[in-house]
């Protein structure tokens, strides 16, 4: 593969190839209970203790909408700046297996609750927007786990019924790097909704990811494979490229490519046949006669559409005009809620400069070095706010709040409490500092002499020893200051 | 007192509110009636122990303010009951009790009355025959080799049989009216979501219904009463206010006007059925009603569409039956593939299997656009010919079967000519209309013939109205000799 002119191709043998990627997210919509259930749909909870009657499908039981859960993905595709459709259907997706107790999943399939919608991505070459094509709420099945035993397959329904979004974006992706893109900002976009809590080692967001290649410059598509289920934005970028490059070599070797449904081998690092088109299920949908059709209030939607929260690509523009940020700046700073938040909790009351430094250097630094989210950090954006100031007001320097904020991210201890008990306070008293350089003057008379000569560099010499005689506590301003006066 | 279990049940609570007679003594009679029966298989599941339980506990403190004080019931095996076997009438089920209680028998025990048995019917309520029940065909008490008809065929059979007072059945194509046509009794179909389906086993949900099965249009009224009401556990039920229906029971229909539609006169009708109409329509004139001849162009498209839209969603309703997690699994098979198979081949019987292969057939892709997609389209059609006519006519008169009671086996291996009896009852499901089937009269062989009463959605009240003036003048009374018990 190679990058040009910022575009993402594979070199074949002889022609250069463009993969062209289109993505069925799962997202599983937050709520406490599932769609057509009441029961919890909490993670991690002990196999089969959140099943229903419904949701194991009993004899009689009868499916009743969630209505919080249409207003999910309502609120999703406000967000997504697409279209609601006032009328939707759902629909039955019949197929037998073990862990899909009704032999049918409820989902939506020619009339979704809601249309065509873009989002925004920015990438390093700029931004580019991505089309949506459709989101439908659906059912989540249960699990079949395999593994326990070496002849029983056993089952857990706790997920069966759970409420998924599946977002289907237009073929518009061309790179690996794109789809992250595209997964991570969609992830951002239903974390400031609070519509999904994008939580993908929960299950929580999963792909299907389609992938054709076409030599540079057709317009036609090529056929496609789809590769189900890939679960971290990392294995889809590995399969995409993998996947890619098998098509490539097939194509250019002469091959034709046969759409089919592949699986992602994440041990290997390859996609395998999961099944040919021929073999495809014949899913026999029709609309389930047990739900009736979706009727959804305008006025219903305009609720929610007054109620959506900031979203990332508004907050990234009043972070540029608010806190004079560059595009990069805001777009690191809004990429997720959290940080968003963060970001203006400490900024509220400090330096907009210092606040956004220390936030993507030290802060990310120390997030990264130990794996965590920066809602987990024992840095808060309080305390974090504490040390900013304490710079900004000259109790500290720079140089030292640096040694603060090792032992702020070890121990969460308050940046004044560290400061006062290590003393680690700045000399800002004049009279102090005077003395200090009093006598720094008398002892370097020649030096003295030197720079009243036209020695200007040897006014860091100046600096230095007094930083040094302070033992680096000196106000190092204020320093300037006073030598400028006394070397006149 | 005279037998008890002859009487209405309308009379029968009567008694029981005037403290004329104990449910005790009630239940007793109906028990003994049970249990002297040794032909008609009418009951899957009896329970006569603990309703006899029941019985005594309701007289040590009877509750008389509510609709069905301590009456004993048996109902249609298609509901659940919590805590009593629920078969369908399936091998599938065969072992199944369900841990919860289905919104139509609950209703029923909340107004006093209580559990006397789980009744017989066809498999997954598919057959118009009661032949088609893993638990063996169910006999008419008219006669020996007849058939009760179907699928609510042990509901119908016990009722004319005196087993219970009064039951319920569901209704998908005609499976409440046809048995109640051939055996003597009342019989009917509420509008589509005036009783729950919450707890009733699928067949055809966009159609199936719950309704009354009574010995009078009275009891009807007072079934109804009981079992309709706004479920919110069931998402095409209406949300609509409980009605009186009894209390506003009236047999002067005067002034009302009735729709004979001139396709209901199918080839081959016999004279008996011809007359049995014009009868009807002589009692309604003669009560003050104006015959009016109407037009339903699209009746001719009913069962065919039918025949599509219950199988196609009857073959979605019942994958759940697939041995993985309740119900009958075969021992057979090393995969789950083959344990689907086995299970699904050895739980299921013929009928069903026939439906639900159809109903595969017309979902799958290919075919959809040709059969489904245009089978709802029909059903729109067949929807708006009631309409039309209900603009013109308070009520549709028709005849509820095209014969009486068949012989038992005559038609079990053709199953076009076994569909062909449903012709007068389909539309009304496909409409989601309600309708009744009342005893009007009887054939040569002395084998009982209803007639059908269509209305308006959610009229049942005028359709009652109607169906009461015409039980008065028509008086039929039906005297059976229980050869059953010997």
């Amino acid at each position: 593969m190679s990058i040009l002119n910022g575009k993402y191709f594979i070199q074949g043998e002889n022609e250069k190839w463009e993969v062209v990627i289109g993505l069925e997210v799962h997202a599983q919509v937050t709520s406490n209970s599932k769609l057509f259930s009441g029961s919890s749909t909490k993670f991690g909870a002990e196999p089969n203790t959140q099943v229903s009657l419904v949701d194991s499908a009993f004899p009689g039981m009868l499916p009743v909408i969630n209505e919080f859960c249409v207003q999910q993905a309502i609120k999703t595709g406000l967000g997504l700046k697409a279209k609601i459709n006032p009328y939707s259907v759902f629909d039955r997706k019949n197929y037998f297996y073990a862990d899909l107790p009704q032999g049918y999943q409820i989902s939506q399939y020619k009339n979704p609750i809601v249309g065509e919608g873009e989002i925004t991505l920015d990438l390093p070459e700029g931004s580019k927007k991505v089309g949506i094509e459709r989101l439908h709420l659906e059912q989540d099945a249960g699990k079949s786990i395999h593994d326990l035993d070496p002849s029983n397959t056993f089952i857990d329904l706790n997920r069966s019924g759970v409420a998924l979004m599946e977002i289907v974006s237009k073929p518009d992706l061309r790179s690996p790097n794109e789809v992250s893109a595209y997964v991570k900002k969609l992830r951002s976009i239903m974390k400031y909704l609070g519509t999904c809590d994008g939580n993908m080692q929960e299950g929580s967001l999963r792909a299907d990811v389609n992938v054709s290649v076409r030599k540079e410059g057709d317009t036609n598509l090529g056929t496609r494979c789809e590769i189900k289920n890939v679960n971290s934005i990392k294995f889809m970028q590995l399969a995409i490229a993998y996947e890619a490059k098998r098509q490539v070599e097939l194509l250019e070797s002469g091959k034709k490519i046969k759409q089919e449904t592949r699986l992602f081998d994440t041990k290997k690092n390859e996609t395998r046949s999961m099944r040919s088109k021929e073999d495809a299920h014949d899913y026999r949908y029709f609309p389930d006669p047990d739900l009736l059709p979706l009727n959804l209030d305008k006025s219903l939607i305009e609720k929610i559409k007054k109620s959506l929260p900031e979203l990332p690509d508004q907050k990234k523009e009043r972070f540029i005009n608010e806190y004079s940020l560059t595009p990069y700046e805001a777009n690191i700073l809004v990429s997720e809620k959290e940080i968003s938040v963060y970001f203006e909790e400490v900024v509220k009351n400090s330096d907009k400069k210092l606040a956004k430094n220390w936030i993507m250097g030290d802060l990310f630094a120390s997030l990264n070095e130990k794996n965590i989210s920066i809602s987990e950090s024992l840095v808060t954006s309080n305390k974090m706010a504490q040390l900013i100031d304490s710079i900004s007001s000259g109790i500290i320097s720079g140089r030292t709040a640096k040694e603060v904020f090792e032992i702020m991210k070890e121990t969460g201890e308050e940046p004044k409490k560290i400061i006062e008990s290590k003393g680690l306070q700045q000399k800002s008293d004049p009279k102090e500092l005077e003395k200090i350089i009093d006598k720094i003057i008398s002892d370097n008379k020649d030096k003295v002499k030197q720079y009243k000569s036209g020695k200007d560099k040897l006014f860091g010499f100046f600096v230095g020893q007094a930083m040094k005689v302070s033992s680096g506590k000196a106000n190092p301003q204020l320093v300037n200051e006073i030598l400028k006066q006394k070397l006149k | 007192m005279s037998d008890i279990s002859k009487k209405s049940l309308t009379e029968i609570v009567r008694l029981v509110k005037k403290k004329e007679i104990k449910s005790e003594e009630l239940t007793q009679s109906f028990i003994k009636n049970i249990n002297n029966d040794k032909k008609l298989n009418s009951f899957i599941t009896n329970c006569s122990e603990e309703a006899l339980k029941k019985a005594i506990n309701f007289d040590k403190n009877p509750k008389l303010d509510t609709l069905l004080p301590g009456i004993p019931i048996a109902v249609k095996d298609l509901f659940c009951t919590q805590g009593v076997k629920t078969t369908a009438g399936s091998k599938m089920l065969e072992n199944f009790v369900p841990n919860y209680e289905s919104t139509i028998t609950n209703n029923l025990w909340n107004e006093g009355a209580f559990l006397l048995g789980k009744l017989n019917c066809d498999e997954f309520a598919m057959g118009s025959s009661n032949e088609t029940s893993y638990f063996g065909n169910v006999i008419n008490p008219i006669e020996e080799n007849t058939v009760p008809g179907g699928s609510s065929g042990g509901s119908a059979s016990a009722l004319a049989a005196d087993l219970t007072p009064t039951t319920i059945g569901t209704d998908t194509g005609g499976s409440i009216r046809q048995p109640a046509s051939f055996t003597g009794i009342v019989g009917l179909k509420p509008t589509y979501g005036l009783c729950s389906r919450w707890g009733i086993v699928a067949f055809a949900s966009s159609l199936d219904q719950a309704g009354p099965m009574t010995k009078t249009v009275e009891d009807c009224a007072l079934m109804l009463e009981a079992m309709a009401g706004f479920d919110k556990k069931d998402s095409t039920s209406i949300d609509k206010k409980k009605e009186n229906y009894l209390n506003k029971l009236t047999d002067n229909i005067k002034g009302l006007k009735i729709g004979i539609p001139k396709e209901y006169r199918v080839d081959g009708m016999s004279q008996e059925i011809d007359n049995l109409w014009e009868n009807g329509k002589k009692i309604l004139k003669d009560s003050g009603a104006q015959i009016v001849d109407i037009s339903l162009p699209n009746t001719k498209y009913a069962l065919p569409t039918y025949y599509i839209v219950a199988p196609a969603e009857a073959s979605s309703n019942l994958a759940r039956y697939d041995g993985v997690k309740y119900g009958f699994r075969s021992t057979k098979g090393d995969n789950l593939i083959e344990m689907y198979e086995n299970t699904r081949s050895e739980g299921f019987g013929d009928e069903v299997k026939r439906r639900i292969l159809i109903g595969t057939y017309v979902l799958s892709s290919g075919y959809y656009d040709a059969y489904y997609l245009k089978a709802q389209k029909v059903r729109q059609l067949i929807k708006k010919d009631f309409d039309q006519s209900f603009k013109k006519v308070d009520a549709i008169l028709t005849p509820s079967t095209p014969s009486s009671a068949f012989k038992i086996g005559e038609k079990k291996n053709d199953p076009i000519s076994m569909y062909l009896n449903d012709i007068f009852t389909v539309p009304v499901n496909l409409a989601g209309i309600p309708a009744i089937s009342i005893p009007a009269g009887t054939d040569n062989n002395n084998c009982p013939l209803g007639l059908q009463l269509i209305g308006k959605p959610l009229d049942e009240q005028k359709l009652l109205n109607i169906a009461f003036a015409v039980e008065k003048k028509i008086n039929f009374k039906q005297s059976l000799n229980r050869w059953w018990e010997k």
